[in-house]
């Protein structure tokens, strides 16, 4: 049994529809990339998975269960973790309050250990821990972002664009932390990413979405191999 | 009022930028060249975005001078004059990193707005032919940037209907609107595949064919390293590096501090 199964889903704003009877599965322990141009409904997906906006058509399983109705903090206390496109961090809380928020759905038992693995992976946070979360740099309040999603030590990490405004160095530290947290504790990651590249390379399996539909299905290297998506996503390296 | 050589369109001298007990900007000198892509690179919180507010009158510097000069020998100290004059008589023009669009009008209307410098006096005669060309002209100058940037068949839509890249997109054509001689971009590229990366190259590009000169924040070395004239690296909010790109790539205390080493990623597929 798949941990996350999303079958037949249809969702949409108002008249514009986002997505369009989207089947996708993430198997536990499993990295799943989901790439595609810039409006295909990516973040639309996971902000579905989420409850928000609720699917028009289709249904949401997690561990077998049907999710797509449920409001959002109850999904949240299922485990499942979102670390948002555009960061979201509380500006006016401090750093350490963003990430004890972050904790709040997590067992209280690992939190020190949690912390200091999050100070780990991204120094700058424990050096600023009593800013205010507003006055970090973009790039840090990204970082800030997936701590605090990594807080509550979710079962399953839905990361959107996590690589946003982050330096190259800062790139690479944080998708060697995901390969890790995956390898060692098994972590469940659904990741959008523009870096397709990048996102292949790290995913057992990803999906091509193309204007709400999923037009291609496989491990990442072989849609890396394929000329449709180096044509499309990958320039022209 | 500076000493620059005549090609330099901007100057940076002795910045300094302190909030509270943390200084963000330390001392930063650096010079743009008139008709170049200059690129500001660095780690996450070096201060590259406060040089950016400096530069563009959201932040009063602490310390230090900031001079535009024109084609003409006009020079202007962009650390002295008001927020709104920097736009309107510097000519200097800029995006976010974090889009701020105005969400609820549409497309055509977002740079609409950025022309009301050109619109506001003629509005005293509202109605009259002076108005209506005034506003022809607006209309025209957003309808040929819109086209531009592929989404005139957008424009009447809510600015925050548009995915993500478009909207980038109207926030480099609301800026454009303005005929700046220096266009300011922060992260431009952030959020954009590699395909539209290259798309925003050739956009940018264009730009200074155009005769605007560019200021870029970037993380994406594909566009930072393709299409830029002059690299400045900042870190702690000092100058390391300031070069043209491929001494700057091949700088010893970039790679340590920002780029890392040259793995597979970067140079396959």
């Amino acid at each position: 049994m798949s941990m996350l199964r999303i079958e037949g889903v249809t969702a949409a704003y108002g008249a514009i529809v986002a997505l369009r009877s989207v089947d996708l599965h993430v198997d536990h322990g499993e990295i799943v990339a989901l790439i595609g141009a810039n409006g295909a409904g990516k973040s639309t997906l996971m902000m579905t998975i989420c409850g928000q906006p609720r699917p028009r058509e289709g249904r949401i399983l997690y561990d077998g269960r049907e999710i797509s109705g449920l409001p959002t903090h109850q999904i949240m206390r299922m485990g499942i973790a979102q670390s948002p496109e555009g960061r979201r961090i509380f500006p006016r809380m401090a750093v350490l309050e963003n990430l004890k928020l972050g904790a709040e759905l997590g067992d209280p038992a690992h939190y020190e250990e949690d912390l200091a693995r999050i100070f780990r992976m991204f120094p700058v946070l424990e050096r600023r821990q009593g800013q205010r979360g507003g006055t970090l740099s973009g790039g840090e309040q990204q970082m800030l972002a997936i701590g605090r999603a990594l807080m509550s030590r979710p079962r399953l990490l839905l990361l959107d664009e996590p690589s946003l405004g982050l330096a190259p160095l800062v790139v690479k530290a944080i998708f060697s932390a995901i390969r890790e947290l995956n390898a060692q504790t098994g972590l469940t990651v659904l990741l959008v990413e523009q870096n397709a590249w990048h996102a292949l390379r790290l995913a057992h399996r990803g999906y091509v979405l193309v204007n709400g539909r999923i037009t291609m299905e496989g491990t990442g290297a072989e849609l890396l191999a394929r000329p449709e998506v180096r044509q499309a996503y990958l320039g022209g390296h | 009022m500076n000493a620059a050589p005549p090609d330099t369109i901007l100057a940076v001298e002795g910045l300094t930028m302190r909030f509270g007990g943390l200084t963000a900007v330390d001392g930063l000198s650096f010079a743009a060249r008139r008709g170049e892509i200059t690129a500001v690179i660095g780690p996450n919180g070096a201060g590259k975005t406060t040089v950016f507010n400096c530069v563009t009158g959201f932040y009063r510097p602490t310390e230090g001078s900031i001079t535009c000069a024109h084609a003409d020998g006009t020079a202007y100290r962009l650390d002295q004059l008001p927020g709104h004059r920097i736009n309107s008589t510097a000519r200097v023009a800029r995006t976010f990193q974090n889009i701020r669009l105005f969400p609820g009008m549409t497309v055509l209307e977002n740079l609409l707005v950025a022309q009301h410098r050109v619109l506001a006096p003629a509005a005293r005669m509202v109605g009259l032919p002076g108005y209506r060309a005034a506003e022809k002209a607006a209309i025209d100058r957003a309808a040929a940037w819109l086209q531009r940037i592929g989404l005139i068949d957008r424009a009447d839509v809510a600015a925050a209907a548009l995915p993500y890249g478009a909207q980038r997109r109207v926030e480099i054509a609301r800026a454009m609107c303005t005929d700046p001689v220096l266009l300011c971009l922060d992260e431009p590229a952030a959020g954009l595949n590699p395909r539209e990366s290259e798309e925003l190259n050739a956009l940018l590009l264009e730009i200074r064919q155009g005769g605007t000169s560019l200021l870029l924040i970037e993380h994406d070395m594909s566009v930072v390293m393709r299409i830029s004239d002059h690299i400045v690296v900042l870190d702690y909010g000092k100058r390391i590096a300031d070069g043209p790109p491929a001494a700057v790539q091949a700088d010893p205390h970039v790679i340590a501090a920002y780029l890392g080493e040259e793995d597979a990623e970067v140079a396959a597929p």
